[in-house]
């Protein structure tokens, strides 16, 4: 499954490189005169509401939805890495005060919080990414502090401590290691997540403004022609699910492979 | 045992976890007051828009007490918090609790019938799979289950659209009403919960099979199926009950989106709506709402995992 789940992701990858090489429209390119065009030899996915090539504009949403993913998980990550090290190989108040705010975070579901900042930040991509990174992190810093709260007992930790080596050396050379293959799991897993967040963003008129395309706008424009034109609702969404699904299983196959602890299938 | 009678601990636990949940609410609400200085430039402009004229910014602002000191703004927020008074509809000028406080029953019937759904589809998954484990009704029924849970339910809900009420014409697209209406968004919303509480149950179940209890059930002669059904399923439901109870905070934000496709009128919609209209006090209603009403669902399960388990409740 994790193979499987892999070479979606690489796919995806490649074809969100490429793609815009290969097809030769404009995804923002319209041809009013053949809107809502089926799909045939000249456009294999057809037109959407405003005569533009639907597989253009899967292609150049790829791009958008891997982008967000990467963005919003690489800020995620880092922010919780370092905040949950800290909370965790400190202790104290300050362990204290983070694990509240995490509290609280962890009180709002989902990604209501997203659309709450969005809703007052106004929908762009950029806000898009700072609001699914501002409650993001959060998951991480609470996976990581509680690892380093066990790797913090580790005798190779407590005999650099002992040894006079800096926190920095401690946290990054020998008790970050050992965390890195949890943060790794929750990262493609967090990956499917950012990719259906932007994209919910997205149909909800939250997230990426037209014309730039994306996944969840091209389904919110589909809506309105789920009668005469269901290509315009259909692939955008295989799309979505498909990239979903490959983040998901490679994340569950990491899981697998990563963690010694788990009977391996 | 004797400490399912431990009342002492019992109220320890539920004081504690009572105790826990006061910080975490101050939070939500101090966050949601926050959400409108976050508004880039002046809130009470961009309500109004760009053409709005001065002075009507500046009794807006006042209105809002946007005027006042940010401590004393905070003041009167928790103050009117308490008193269950969260401002006015810049939209409609009704009160923003009346508002949300008419959407809310469609909001909880369509949560309630998502995991009723949820259920129905995702026990017997579960069980099938753990009972018929490593066969082709356990792959089956896996990859169904990371399926639903990789499909997003704004994408669902409009393929369901298009197959039961376009082309077959059996249910409605959209609005509330009868049972019917209830049929697509309810599904939609379900979809992805069923997919988590099949693997869930699976998980549960497993585990239930491979202790003592079953294997000496067996021993004494009892079927296949009555070490199933009436020994391992009962006891693999406990965390399957805890995952529905936090699962069902989750159906509040799915509930946005299954609103806005299918036209339910509820909080959800409310709240894009408002959005689109920069409404912001019926924004914070909503938002602190469903944050609180997810807080609340969380305590109540913790409480009910604590009395359901012991070994909770003493940790």
């Amino acid at each position: 499954m994790a193979r499987v789940g892999a070479v979606i992701v690489l796919m995806t990858i490649l074809a969100a490189l490429v793609g815009p090489w290969v097809v030769p429209y404009d995804p923002a390119d319209q041809v009013l005169a053949d809107r809502l065009a089926r799909p045939s030899m000249r456009h294999p996915l057809g037109l959407d509401e405003l005569g533009r090539d639907v597989l253009s504009r899967v292609l150049a949403g790829a791009r958008i939805s891997l982008l967000v993913g990467l963005f919003v998980v690489a800020a995620s990550a880092g922010i919780g890495t370092i905040l949950g090290s800290v909370a965790g190989y400190y202790g104290g108040w300050i362990d204290e005060l983070i694990s509240r705010i995490i509290d609280i975070l962890m009180a709002f579901p989902g990604i209501l919080l997203a659309i709450a900042l969005v809703a007052v930040l106004g929908p762009s991509l950029t806000n898009v990414v700072v609001a699914l990174a501002s409650i993001g992190w959060v998951g991480y810093a609470r996976l990581v502090r509680g690892q380093v709260l066990r790797a913090r007992e580790f005798e190779f930790v407590q005999a650099a401590r002992a040894l006079g080596a800096p926190v920095t050396r401690v946290i990054g050379l020998h008790v970050l290691p050992t965390v890195l293959a949890a943060v790794v799991v929750q990262a493609s897993l967090g990956m499917a997540g950012a990719i259906i967040a932007e994209a919910s963003l997205s149909f909800l008129g939250l997230g990426v403004q037209p014309p730039t395309a994306s996944w969840g706008t091209m389904l919110a424009g589909g809506r309105a022609h789920l009668l005469d034109a269901p290509h315009l609702t259909i692939l955008p969404g295989v799309a979505i699910a498909l990239l979903v699904l490959g983040f998901n299983f490679l994340g569950d196959g990491l899981r697998d492979a990563l963690d010694p602890q788990r009977p391996h299938h | 045992m004797p400490v399912v009678y431990d009342r002492p601990a019992m109220w320890r636990y539920l004081a504690r976890r009572l105790l826990l949940t006061i910080p975490v609410l101050v939070g939500v609400a101090t966050l949601v007051f926050l959400l409108i200085h976050l508004v880039p430039g002046d809130p009470a402009q961009s309500m109004l828009g760009e053409g709005a004229a001065p002075q009507e910014v500046a009794a807006l602002r006042s209105r809002l007490g946007l005027d006042q000191p940010l401590p004393v703004q905070f003041g009167r927020f928790i103050s009117g918090l308490v008193r269950g008074d969260l401002g006015t509809s810049l939209r409609t000028g009704e009160p923003v609790a009346a508002s949300i406080a008419s959407r809310m029953p469609a909001t909880a019937e369509l949560a309630i019938a998502a995991m009723v759904v949820a259920l129905l589809i995702a026990v017997p998954l579960g069980v099938a799979a753990a009972v018929w484990k490593g066969t082709f009704v356990d792959h089956s029924a896996m990859t169904l289950a990371l399926v639903g849970i990789s499909i997003p339910n704004f994408w669902l809900g409009p393929m369901m659209a298009i197959l039961f009420a376009i082309r077959l014409g059996w249910l409605p697209v959209s609005g509330r009403g009868t049972i019917a209406h209830l049929v697509l968004p309810s599904v939609t919303l379900g979809a992805a919960l069923a997919a988590i509480l099949a693997r869930m149950t699976r998980a549960s179940l497993l585990e239930e099979l491979r202790e003592l209890y079953v294997t000496a059930s067996r021993a004494r002669g009892a079927s296949r199926a009555r070490a199933v059904w009436c020994h391992a399923f009962r006891n693999s439901l406990v965390p399957v009950v805890t995952i529905v109870g936090l699962q069902f905070g989750s159906l509040l934000t799915g509930a946005i989106i299954t609103e806005t496709i299918f036209s339910w009128p509820g909080v959800g919609r409310l709240l894009i709506q408002s959005i689109n209209f920069r409404d912001y006090p019926m924004v914070q209603g909503c938002i602190l709402l469903i944050a609180i009403t997810y807080v609340m669902i969380n305590l109540v399960t913790d409480l009910v995992y604590g009395w359901l388990d012991p070994r909770i409740r003493l940790a």
